[in-house]
Order: structure tokens, then C-alpha cells, then sequence
């Protein structure tokens, strides 16, 4: 037993070995491309105005550039949210030279900016924001406009014409359960009101806070035959849940599922299937399902920081994310990635992670950014007195 | 005993006005940390709340914010914070009190006190999000005294709640209550018991000689000297309480409370342009806790007539 445990183990090594001399190779073999093609020096302050590869002297300078930098610091990135725990680990695997910080995982969209302003100047500044349209519409300072390679996959209607943002994926709203608590999958949000869900409906934060929560109480708008322009119906259907004794005021993770606090939550189902995953801390009885009628989503930009510490890396990390790898990553957690209906036309997608997760339904709400702003107005009055 | 207790209250009188010159000088040189301490952990930072109550987004001086003080959402929050606060300094203070009182009859050097000293120290630190935990697993919906109270007497712990539709107890504030009591006892303990050891066995045998019993000892010396103290430990417990806001927060995720309304509008992704909202609601609570400042020095002036 013993002896057999070492042969694997020594096997192992000699494979790991490999794999990391091979790695070295194709690592040197790049970056001596690279030098050979003379790539642009470009300092920090011209790198930070760089709108593509091209102004690097190509992909291959833009890595070198960033491995020079030798760090990069993402903020706001929650590993069990739409696989950026994968996909940072992919970025290290693919460039060890750059080290990442991941700042503030659970903070919100305006932390982001909150930090951009106080840490601006500093190494600590975050290079690159995945941020909600809100926020990003109030404050366009922050972002500098950058084109990735494949800039052309990317949807019209879903960039910056200029290239100060571009979506990056949506998830849909969608209705996580512990099957051992529920026993029957709810079909409907009115299923909610029963007495089986007693004390067990929760969201994530306060949607006077939260983007993700102020979608749940759209979907509730939408399923409730109210529509994203008013949300008051959205509210009426959380105010009766709340009366039924069923709404649980808590903020949901993975940990109140895990203790029972939190049976039912609403939230994207990226988050809700991440949450289920045994493999990342999850209950495996916690399964989730996208109701049926009007679904609701909400792209989530990706932009380049405007006073980012390594713009180098900054913007090679934004190659990194609009690569079919990284896409086909934010479509194994149930995010739709922007690139997925150029991907599914190249073949780049990944056909059993689509069939798994299944295609986008037609019906989705997504809200324009003049929408969001105006009910991220209304749901500061309507909440609280609904909710208080 | 009481024999070898330190006299605090006796030491506070004698102390001033017996200082070296010598000392005098090189005095300011140990006071500078604690005043550089709190120069740059408490003066600075209440200054840029304030500042930042009464500047807009650009940094230019406006009192719009003071319009949140017109919103009834913000106005219960303040009741909630402030009864929700004082309900906790009561209650724990009297029960702390009574505790003072009782480890007051043990061996001050001894094992019970020792360790009752002990205890408090390390509770009254115990707070946060792990606190929060302790009550969930013990209160909550799922927690192990919930479950046996269902089990073992068919009886619903949610529904002590004061409002029944406001979620499971642990997550209103009516259970924050609980939570709230569970650190402030032991602070209360901390910051009452020395002025309680500081009480003479000396005044005790006067009244009796005077043919006072323990009731009129307590009525005309016990009260009177140890009311300041009392008092001013409640507002010790009243303002940990008030500005209480990881525990709440790892409890609810709704505005019922102050602080938690606070944090939702510094980093609110729906609703941009509050991040300074928070700086006037700061300035409302440092109003309320110099009213109930004043409050006390009538209080202790009233002692002071007791005391002479």
C-alpha cells in the first residue's frame, strides 16, 4: 500500500516536472518572439493609454510588458461567483510571472470605484473592474478605453463603441433550494407564499445595495405581470412573502445555506449552481432552477482602470477573459458569456458545457442603463417602506 | 478582604494636585502617544465624517444630505438604534451590577474572581460576525436551542419576535437585543467593578454604628457614591451598543438600525450619488450621544449634592 502510494506520487512528480519544463519552454519561446519582433518599451504612463495589443507591438510585447510588471490587482471577485476562482487560477497557470492580488472579494460595484479613488497613485490601485452599469454610468472616469483581439465577437449592443466597456456575461435570476428542506421544486414565484417556505426565503443584500438583489425584485416585477419600468409589483410580491413569515431578512451565502438558515435564495444562477457544488464548499442537496415565463438578466461590464498600478497587465488580463477558455468557464458556472453567439458560430463553444447548462431563454428582461438608474431610484423609497 | 482592596474612589481625590514638578515636565512625553493615538484614530476621522455630511460628490459645501433627516425610513432606523440601545445599557447594567455586587462577597484574589475577571474581559471583546455565529447556531432558525425547545415543549422561540413577520428573532432587532446583551454584560462588569471595590467597609460599619441597617447603607452612602460610576458605565454600554455594526450586519441585511443604513449607502451599486448621506446621519448620532452625555452631567451634578 505504502510502496504503491510513493510509485504514484514519484509518477506524479515526474509528470508535474513535465509539465512545468514544458511550460518553461513555450514561456521563453514567446517572450523570445517577442523580443525578436522589438516590441514597443512603453512606460507606465503611455501603457496606460494603450487602446489594443497593437499599441504594444503585438500580443506577445503586451505579455512581456506585463510579466515586467510582475502583478496584478483585480478587485471584487468572489472565487464561487461565475468561476473566477478557476479563472484566476488559469491566469497564474498560463503567466506565473504575474502575481494577482484579488482585493475586496464580496464588496460591491461602488467599492470598486471607492477603492480606484482612495488607492489611485498606489501600487494597491485596482487595474481592472467587472462592474455593474450603475455605477459605471456615474462615474466615467475610472474606466480608460482598451479593445481586446477579439473585440469583433463581442456584440454591438454590447461594448462601448469606444471601448470604455464591455459586457462580459449575465447570469439569470434564479431560485436555489436545499431539496432536503424543499422537497418539491418550486414552478412559480407564488409557490414561494406557501407554508413549506416558512422562514426559509432569503437574497442576497438589500436591494437599496445590491444590483443582484434589485434584479430579483425585477423578476418579481416581470413574473408578477409588473414590468422593469415600475417595480412596484416587484415590491407587493416581497411585502406578502414577508407577511407569510417566509421572508427571511439575512444576507445569503453559501455558508446560511450550508447552516439551514437560508433554504431558498434568489440570486444569479451562476452563484446558485456554484453553491451546490460540493467541489467548492457547497451543499450538494442545494439545486436551483430558472422559472419558467419572463426571465430576468443583467450584463456585468469589464473595464480597464483608468489609473490602474500595471496597465500592461491590466489589459493583458482583458485578453485573457475574451479568450473561448475563459468564455467557456463563465458558461460552466451559468453565466452567458458576450462572445457565446460568435463562439457557438466558430465552434469555439464548449457543446457539452451548453448542453448542461442549457441555451439562454428567449424571453430575458435586461435593463437599459437609464432603466436601472430609474429603479434603482424607485427601490430606495419603495423597500424600505415595504420592507422596514 | 476588603481590607487589601485598592480605594479608587479615595485615589481619585488625592491624586490630583500631588504631582512633581520634576514630573510635570517630562509629562507631556508620556502623554503623546495616547494624544497622537487619538488624534489620528478618533479626531481626524469624526472630522471627515462630519466634513463629508456636508460636502456633495464634488466636494463642494452643500447641506442637502440633511434632507435624509425628512425621510421616515431614516427617522425609525434612529428610533430602532436608540431604543434598541438603551434597552441593552439598562438591562445590562443592572444585571451587571447585580453580578459586581455578588463577586464583591468572593476573595478578591481569589479563583471565582479571578476568573469572573477573566470571563468579562474576554466576553466583553467577543463580538462581530462570530458572535453573530454563536447566537445563529444557538438561536437560530436551525440553532441547537430552537430545535430543543420545539422538541422537548412545542415552543417557538421566533415567537418572542416583536414583529412576527419580520423573519425568524435572531434576524430583527428584538434578537439583536439578545446578542447586544451577551457582550455588554461582561462591559459592564469591567467598567462598574472598580468603583464598586472602591466602597470603604469603613462607611459600612459608621451607619451601623450610627443604627443604620444594610438598606439605609445602600439608600444614603452606596448609591449616591457609586451613582456616577453606574451611570457612566451605562453610557459606556449605551454607546457600544449604538454604534454596534458588524454584529447586526452578519444578522440582517434590511435598514432597521443606524450603522447598517450607513454602510448600505457608502457602497450602494443601485442608487449612486448617497455615498455622503452616511456624514449627516454620523452627525445625528454624535448628537444623540452628546444629549445623553449631557443628561449625565445633570445626573452627576445631581450626585455630586448626594455626595457632599
Amino acid at each position: 500500500m505504502n510502496s504503491k502510494f510513493r510509485v504514484g506520487s514519484a509518477l506524479a512528480l515526474v509528470a508535474a516536472a513535465a509539465i512545468a519544463l514544458t511550460g518553461c519552454a513555450t514561456g521563453s519561446g514567446s517572450s523570445s518572439a517577442a523580443n525578436a519582433k522589438d516590441c514597443k518599451t512603453l512606460s507606465t504612463a503611455e501603457a496606460a493609454k494603450a487602446t489594443s495589443a497593437a499599441d504594444f507591438g503585438g500580443f506577445d510585447c503586451l505579455v512581456q510588458a506585463a510579466e515586467k510588471e510582475g502583478h496584478l490587482n483585480v478587485i471584487t471577485l468572489p472565487p464561487s461567483w461565475a468561476n473566477y476562482g478557476k479563472i484566476i487560477a488559469g491566469f497564474q497557470a498560463k503567466y506565473p510571472q504575474i502575481k494577482i492580488n484579488s482585493e475586496n472579494p464580496d464588496g460591491s460595484s461602488q467599492d470598486e470605484v471607492d477603492a480606484a479613488k482612495a488607492d489611485k497613485g498606489q501600487s494597491t490601485a485596482p487595474d481592472v473592474f467587472d462592474i455593474g452599469t450603475t455605477v459605471l454610468n456615474a462615474n466615467p472616469d475610472v474606466v480608460t478605453p482598451y479593445k481586446v483581439q477579439n473585440w469583433d465577437k463581442i456584440p454591438a449592443n454590447f461594448k462601448d463603441p469606444d471601448g470604455k466597456w464591455f459586457y462580459d456575461y449575465t447570469g439569470l435570476i434564479s431560485v436555489g433550494y436545499d431539496s432536503s428542506k424543499i422537497k418539491k421544486a418550486p414552478t412559480s414565484l407564488q409557490d414561494l407564499l406557501g407554508p413549506e417556505y416558512k422562514n426559509a426565503v432569503a437574497i442576497k443584500d438589500s436591494p437599496v445595495k445590491a444590483n443582484e438583489s434589485l434584479m430579483d425584485v425585477v423578476l418579481a416585477s416581470v413574473q408578477n405581470g409588473g414590468s422593469a419600468d415600475d417595480l412596484t409589483k416587484g415590491v407587493d410580491f416581497f411585502k406578502q412573502l414577508k407577511q407569510a413569515g417566509n421572508f427571511v431578512p439575512t444576507t445569503a451565502s453559501q455558508a446560511t445555506v450550508n447552516n439551514g438558515q437560508t433554504p431558498v435564495v434568489l440570486q444569479w444562477s451562476f452563484n446558485n449552481v456554484a453553491w451546490g457544488d460540493a467541489e467548492q464548499g457547497g451543499n450538494p442537496k442545494y439545486k436551483s432552477v430558472v422559472l419558467p415565463g419572463a426571465a430576468v438578466g443583467s450584463y456585468y461590464n469589464q473595464a480597464v482602470a483608468s489609473g490602474a498600478a500595471d496597465p500592461a497587465a491590466a489589459r493583458l488580463w482583458e485578453e485573457y477573459l475574451y479568450t473561448p477558455e475563459v468564455q467557456n468557464l463563465y458558461l460552466a458556472a451559468g453565466a452567458y458569456p458576450a462572445m457565446l453567439d460568435a463562439m457557438k458560430q466558430d465552434g469555439t463553444v464548449d457543446k457539452d458545457v451548453l448542453a448542461k447548462v442549457g441555451d439562454a431563454p428567449k424571453d430575458v428582461t435586461l435593463l437599459t442603463a437609464d432603466q436601472a438608474s430609474k429603479a434603482g431610484t424607485q427601490i430606495a423609497s419603495l423597500w424600505p417602506a415595504a420592507m422596514g | 478582604m476588603t481590607v487589601v482592596a485598592p480605594d479608587a474612589a479615595v485615589d481619585r481625590s488625592a491624586g490630583a494636585g500631588a504631582v512633581q514638578p520634576r514630573r510635570r515636565r517630562l509629562g507631556w512625553l508620556g502623554f503623546t502617544p495616547f494624544a497622537v493615538y487619538t488624534l489620528v484614530f478618533l479626531a481626524v476621522p469624526t472630522v471627515l465624517a462630519v466634513w463629508s455630511g456636508l460636502t456633495d460628490e464634488k466636494g463642494t459645501f452643500t447641506l442637502a444630505n440633511f434632507g435624509a433627516y425628512a425621510n421616515p425610513v431614516i427617522l425609525k432606523a434612529f428610533g430602532n438604534s436608540i431604543v434598541l440601545s438603551l434597552a441593552t445599557a439598562v438591562v445590562s447594567a443592572v444585571i451587571g451590577a447585580v453580578i459586581c455586587v455578588a463577586l464583591l462577597a468572593v476573595n478578591p484574589v481569589g479563583f471565582t474572581r479571578v476568573v469572573a475577571d477573566a470571563a468579562a474581559s474576554v466576553f466583553a471583546q467577543f463580538g462581530g460576525v462570530m458572535l453573530a455565529f454563536a447566537f445563529v447556531a444557538t438561536i437560530g432558525t436551525t440553532g441547537l436551542l430552537t430545535l430543543f425547545l420545539k422538541q422537548a415543549f412545542g415552543f417557538d422561540i421566533n415567537s418572542l419576535a416583536l414583529d412576527r413577520t419580520a423573519g425568524p428573532l435572531i434576524n430583527q432587532v428584538s434578537g439583536m437585543f439578545f446578542v447586544y446583551v451577551y457582550f455588554s454584560v461582561p462591559l459592564m462588569v469591567i467598567a462598574f467593578m472598580p468603583a464598586l471595590v472602591g466602597l470603604r467597609p469603613q462607611w459600612g460599619e459608621a451607619v451601623a454604628t450610627l443604627g443604620g441597617g444594610r438598606w439605609s447603607y445602600w439608600v444614603h452612602v452606596g448609591f449616591p457614591v457609586l451613582a456616577p460610576s453606574f451611570f457612566g458605565s451605562m453610557i459606556l454600554v449605551f454607546a457600544g451598543a449604538f454604534s454596534s455594526y458588524a454584529t447586526a450586519s452578519a444578522l440582517t441585511n434590511t435598514g432597521v438600525i443606524i450603522p447598517i443604513i450607513m454602510q448600505q449607502d457608502l457602497s450602494s451599486e443601485t442608487l449612486p450619488g448617497i455615498a455622503h448621506v452616511p456624514g449627516v446621519l454620523a452627525i445625528g448620532m454624535i448628537v444623540v450621544m452628546a444629549l445623553v452625555m449631557w443628561l449625565y452631567s445633570l445626573l452627576q451634578r445631581r450626585a455630586a449634592r448626594w455626595q457632599r
